[in-house]
């Protein structure tokens, strides 16, 4: 029978060798030509963690840090391995309550699921951070991780500087290809934002194996493929950061804007926003809060005024008149107006002048000292009416080119971002004012001759303006960066608009000289003749800008030494009135600064007066007295139900919350009927359940 | 001196090389698995809490087994092969009894020291040398139905065992019994009918019902119109196709579902679906239904995925040992026993699994080429045997793992990790071996 079957032993082998070769047929798909599966594993088993650099440090000119890097702690859990863990004493030390606790970690766990950690507690303070460590090994599954924040030991600049937060996923779309990811920190603000790159340097990456519970179980392949971090670039800036203390200093209790400019390099030296912050605040555990109260601010302390602020020039664009007047060689620096109190070369305008006695606008530079407002008049509408350019349209347009050549009118580009341009208006703005192209002239728009009209610039165009002055004709785009730490191709590139002369006008030295004859004269005799600085000549002109919705506001620019100037500055204040007055005593004393490192005892005194000086609108104050006084009736309010809680838990029936006797609930007395329902909202939850089971 | 030689007179070093390399492999592949960088190697291979020094310490006493076994006298396996498989149903049976709980089946009886031993391996052995006792009787005319039909019946009976055990992956093992009949003078019709109702069972579940009635309606209208002439002579082919025909609807339409919704477990019909790529919806499932009201989860092919992406990732060479990053992270289940091959694939790429199944099948064909030179009947059925239940192992295990067949839970022939099953296939062979040493001696 065996003899008989025998073939069929060949028919099992050529079984077995059927079902071997779909096995191999089936490897060849899965090993050789199915790329997929490897896709898959390293998705699977590799872990990417982003090992972060140290942020870029911004110094100022003189080489001092104006912000570090501080580690900080966050509290770090991993809800898996939480078991056995004291809830109760990690509560009292965090100052939480058990019901919080739990929805902490129920939103680590949805967020970062069970077994990836997840921050509980971000920027530990630290006392905190001191407790917590002591008794981290009660706390299984918790740890702390370091993390670094920024300081900023002076306290100040916070608008330039900036500030850093956490990517949100607006953020996280628009940068889709710098590889952030959540979590990340990213400049927000300021040169934080606009150096972003450079700051932030190069993250490494290093990839570790895990398993199939994300556990990490070691480097892969020995870190043969992890990149390094390489830290950020470090910023130096022109900015000094005395001057720009002192000028917020003196801008305290104000509202406006100082801009200093080094006019020899666009350097700026101080730039300041008031009402200001302490940068400060915008980092640790309050940042939040602290961020929203700010955003809240109606006098929105992180409005960048200077370069955001705008306001009509006033007579402090005069100067700017005469030389496009002198460039079109329209007039001569001997050039005079016979001025007796009043323009009146149109019919139905008539622009008066603060100066009635004939010859005092006989020349350029006796009309600059005595700012004659009928002399640049005169000049606005010989550049308008110019033969030259045809019409008003033409002439007016060419003015404009000039206003955007000066730099008005249009953004610097500094190295901010959100930058205003401030206004030159249009042709098309006017047609449509006057009801088309044909009905309006020089006389109709003349006092943009003076600085006024729908003319509008802001605080660093002003300075700008004063660099181009000082430099007879040239200026380099107002910046703060000077140069990065090691600077790449693609730096100086980024820079490298910093670093063009842009040269505005054709003008003879001469003729410069006449300008700044005027403008210096208006400091020795004229309406500055009050600010001196010590040991040097300067030249300035006030402004005092007419404002619709209250006092005037006081503006002030200047640059210094008369000879070979190193600074050019640019004050606004805000309602201040004459610009002799608030502006010019704090242009004043940041050039003294500046030029001489130092104020003379007799200005301390000075500076302290003006930065007590306050000027601020009494709608603000207003606003501010009633946040104040919420809160105030709020703290009451908490009082009062604190207290009831106490007539509660002393079993006596409440029937009105009692006041406190020195605090007082908001304003009249309509309040009251409110204040009796409302101490119950106050309390916390669980005091609300006990109130609720105490009654009957 | 003398005994030794006695010993090893007449074995086949052949198939004891391949079993020391299989096992050494084995070993190696359980060492990717549960290694760990940070870990001292040879101290956790010595300290016998590892799966793989346990491995060591299985295949220590497999030698011991063996040498055991082949000291033995073959005849001792000819007369005790009845007494045998009564023992090892017996054994089975005291599961429901004895049994403990593992990986949700109850097939396992604890021996203490934190050992089980699983009845159904051991059984395989039993009812492997009472086929041959059955088939080498005088009396057995194995070509007459009666003696075809105890034959299967003593195969299946472990299998119906098993199932009850919910171990329906053991018990497809023992169909591989069928392939020895085979040789030895069953029908091929009962394998062409086997092979076919799989086809259709696979067919039912890759295409939509009606279309496969239609398919299979248009098939058996084809079929008569090609064979008319013969149908006009005489009517009886017609009704043969006309039945073929009804019984395939029929299990198509009706066997099927039926199976899968009240014969299998839920989580049994899932992994059949999923291996073809399908879900199986549990609400149908009878037996689910009965035993929890509350709804059973989706069903999952995680195993199945994450072992082909292993094997994948290996590509053409391999990531080389111990650096395999899915074996290292645990992605693959239970991968140091069904799934070992996964590790394999992962470290040594397609060139290693290709080398890996040529040691195999060389393995199979040496016990088939032994089979073939057995003078008695006896050896020859157990031989065939031990090379039919090696090749359903290993079919059933890779096609597992490569995703071309539903995980029925089967171990990889002297390569996975556990006692039973390594102590199973040393005894399966080496008392092949013991046989063919001795098989000029034996005439029947």
């Amino acid at each position: 029978m065996s003899v008989f079957n025998q073939s069929r032993g060949r028919i099992i082998q050529i079984i077995f060798s059927a079902v071997f070769l779909i096995i191999t047929f089936q490897l060849i798909n899965l090993q050789v030509f199915s790329s997929k599966y490897k896709l898959a594993a390293e998705n699977n088993a590799i872990f990417r963690k982003i090992v972060y650099p140290d942020r870029g440090i911004i110094f100022d000119r003189k080489k001092r840090a104006l912000l570090e890097n501080v580690i900080s702690y966050d509290l770090v859990v991993t809800p898996s391995e939480t078991k056995g863990n004291d809830t109760a004493a990690i509560c009292e030390l965090l100052g939480i309550d058990t019901a919080e606790y739990k929805k902490r970690i129920k939103d680590a766990i949805f967020k970062n699921t069970r077994v990836k950690p997840s921050i509980f507690e971000p920027l530990l303070g630290p006392e905190l951070y001191a407790k917590l460590n002591e008794n981290m090994y009660k706390f299984p599954g918790f740890v702390l991780s370091e993390r670094s924040v920024r300081t900023y030991p002076f306290n100040t600049a916070g608008q330039l500087l900036g500030y850093i937060a956490e990517v949100d996923t607006a953020y996280l779309r628009k940068y889709k290809n710098d590889g952030y990811e959540m979590g990340d920190y990213a400049g927000m603000n300021g040169l934080e934002k606009t150096y972003e790159k450079v700051l932030m340097g190069q993250r490494g990456i290093k990839r570790f194996i895990r398993d199939n519970k994300s556990r990490i179980q070691g480097p892969y392949e020995n870190g043969l493929f992890d990149t390094v971090a390489i830290a950020g670039k470090n910023l130096y800036t022109s900015i000094d950061v005395e001057v720009q203390q002192l000028a917020e200093k003196l801008l305290q209790n104000k509202i406006g804007s100082a801009v200093a400019i080094n006019p020899r390099t666009g350097g700026i030296i101080a730039m300041v926003s008031s009402p200001s912050y302490n940068p400060n605040v915008l980092t640790g555990n309050q940042r939040r809060k602290n961020w929203g109260r700010m955003v809240l601010d109606t006098a929105k302390p992180m409005y960048n005024r200077a370069i955001k602020g705008q306001y009509p020039p006033g007579s402090t664009f005069k100067p700017l008149g005469a030389l496009v007047a002198l460039d079109e060689g329209l007039i001569t620096p001997s050039y005079g107006v016979a001025c007796y109190g009043g323009y009146g070369g149109c019919n139905g305008v008539y622009v008066r002048c603060e100066h009635k006695n004939p010859g005092h606008a006989a020349n350029l530079r006796l009309a600059l000292a005595n700012s004659c407002n009928s002399y640049f008049s005169d000049v606005f509408r010989k550049a308008i009416d110019n033969k030259k350019y045809g019409n008003t349209i033409d002439g007016y347009l060419k003015w404009k080119e000039y206003m955007n050549a000066f730099g008005l009118g249009r953004t610097l580009e500094v190295d901010l971002p959100s930058e205003d341009k401030a206004n030159i208006p249009d042709t098309s703005k006017y047609n449509k004012f006057f009801g088309g192209a044909r009905r309006w002239n020089s006389c109709s728009v003349l006092t943009l001759g003076i600085g006024q009209d729908k003319m509008t610039a802001t605080p660093i165009q002003m300075a700008n303006l004063m660099c181009i002055i000082a430099n007879k004709g040239f200026y380099y785009v107002p910046h703060f960066v000077d140069s990065i730490e090691n600077e790449t191709e693609a730096d100086t590139a980024m820079l490298g608009k910093y670093r063009r002369q842009h040269i505005v006008t054709h003008i003879s030295d001469s003729s410069y000289k006449a300008v700044h004859d005027g403008m210096n004269d208006v400091t020795l005799y004229g309406t500055a003749a009050a600010i001196k600085i010590p040991g040097h000549q300067y030249c300035a002109k006030t402004g005092t800008a007419q404002n619709p919705h209250g006092k005037n506001h006081s503006l002030f620019v200047a640059f210094a030494p008369k000879n070979n100037p190193r600074i050019a500055i640019a004050v606004v204040v805000e309602n201040g009135g004459y610009g002799s007055v608030a502006a010019a005593p704090i242009a004043g004393f940041m050039m003294e600064k500046y030029l001489n490192d130092t104020i003379s005892t007799a200005g301390l005194a000075e500076v302290e007066r003006v930065s007590k000086v306050n000027l601020i609108p009494a709608a603000i104050k207003q606003w501010y007295f009633k946040k104040d006084s919420a809160r105030l009736a709020k703290i009451a309010l908490e009082e009062a139900a604190a207290k009831a809680e106490v007539a509660e838990e002393n079993n006596k029936p409440i029937t009105e919350a009692t006041l406190e006797n020195n605090s007082t609930p908001i304003g009249d007395k309509n309040t009251e009927p409110k204040l009796k329902a409302k101490p119950s909202l106050l309390l916390n939850d669980d005091k609300k359940k006990k109130r609720a089971s105490g009654k009957p | 001196m003398n005994r030794q030689k006695n010993i090893s007179q007449g074995v086949d070093y052949t198939i004891i090389w391949l079993y020391g390399i299989l096992m050494a492999i084995g070993i190696l592949c359980i060492f990717m698995v549960e290694y760990r960088t940070d870990t001292n190697w040879v101290q956790s291979f010595l300290s016998g809490k590892t799966n793989y020094s346990k491995q060591l310490i299985f295949a220590g006493v497999c030698i011991i087994i063996a040498t055991l076994i082949l000291l033995t006298d073959s005849k001792l396996f000819t007369a005790f092969a009845n007494l045998f498989y009564v023992f090892g149903i017996l054994l089975m049976l005291a599961t429901f009894v004895l049994g403990k709980n593992i990986n949700g089946s109850k097939s396992w009886i604890p021996l203490g020291g934190g050992f089980n031993l699983q009845p159904v391996e051991i059984c395989k052995i039993f009812t492997a040398l009472a086929l041959a006792k059955f088939l080498s009787r005088q009396e057995t005319d194995f070509s007459k139905l009666k003696s075809q039909i105890l034959a299967g019946i003593i195969c299946l009976l472990p299998a119906v065992i098993s199932v009850a055990q919910h171990e329906a992956g053991m018990a497809l093992v023992y169909f591989s019994f069928f392939l020895v009949m085979f040789r030895e003078g069953l029908s091929p019709i009962v394998l062409i009918i086997g092979f076919s109702f799989v086809a259709l069972i696979v067919s039912t579940l890759l295409i939509e019902p009606n279309t496969l009635a239609i398919i299979l309606s248009a098939a058996a209208i084809l079929c008569i119109y090609a064979f008319r002439k013969i149908i006009k002579k005489s009517k009886g082919l017609l009704y043969l196709i006309l039945i073929i025909w009804f019984t395939s609807v029929g299990i198509q339409r009706f066997a099927v579902p039926f199976i899968f919704n009240n014969v299998l477990e839920c989580y049994q019909s899932a992994r059949v679906y999923s291996a073809f790529g399908k879900d199986y919806d549990c609400s149908l499932n009878q037996r689910s239904a009965k035993k929890s009201e509350k709804a059973p989860k989706k069903p999952d092919d995680y195993n199945v995925r994450q072992s082909k992406i292993a094997i994948g990732s290996g590509g053409f060479w391999g990531r080389g040992f111990l650096k395999g990053t899915q074996t290292r992270g645990k992605y693959v289940p239970q991968q140091h026993t069904d799934f070992i091959f996964a590790s394999l694939g992962e470290a040594f790429g397609f060139v290693g699994c290709f080398v890996f199944l040529c040691i195999y099948l060389f393995l199979l064909f040496r016990i088939i080429m032994l089979a073939e030179r057995q003078r008695s009947t006896f050896s020859r059925v157990y031989a065939y045997s031990v090379a039919s239940i090696i090749f359903f192992h290993i079919a059933f295990n890779i096609c597992m793992t490569i995703g071309l067949f539903p995980s029925p839970g089967v171990t990889l022939p002297l390569i996975s990790y556990g006692g039973s099953s390594l102590v199973s296939f040393t005894m399966l062979i080496f008392i092949l071996l013991r046989l063919d040493a001795d098989r000029q001696m034996v005439l029947r």
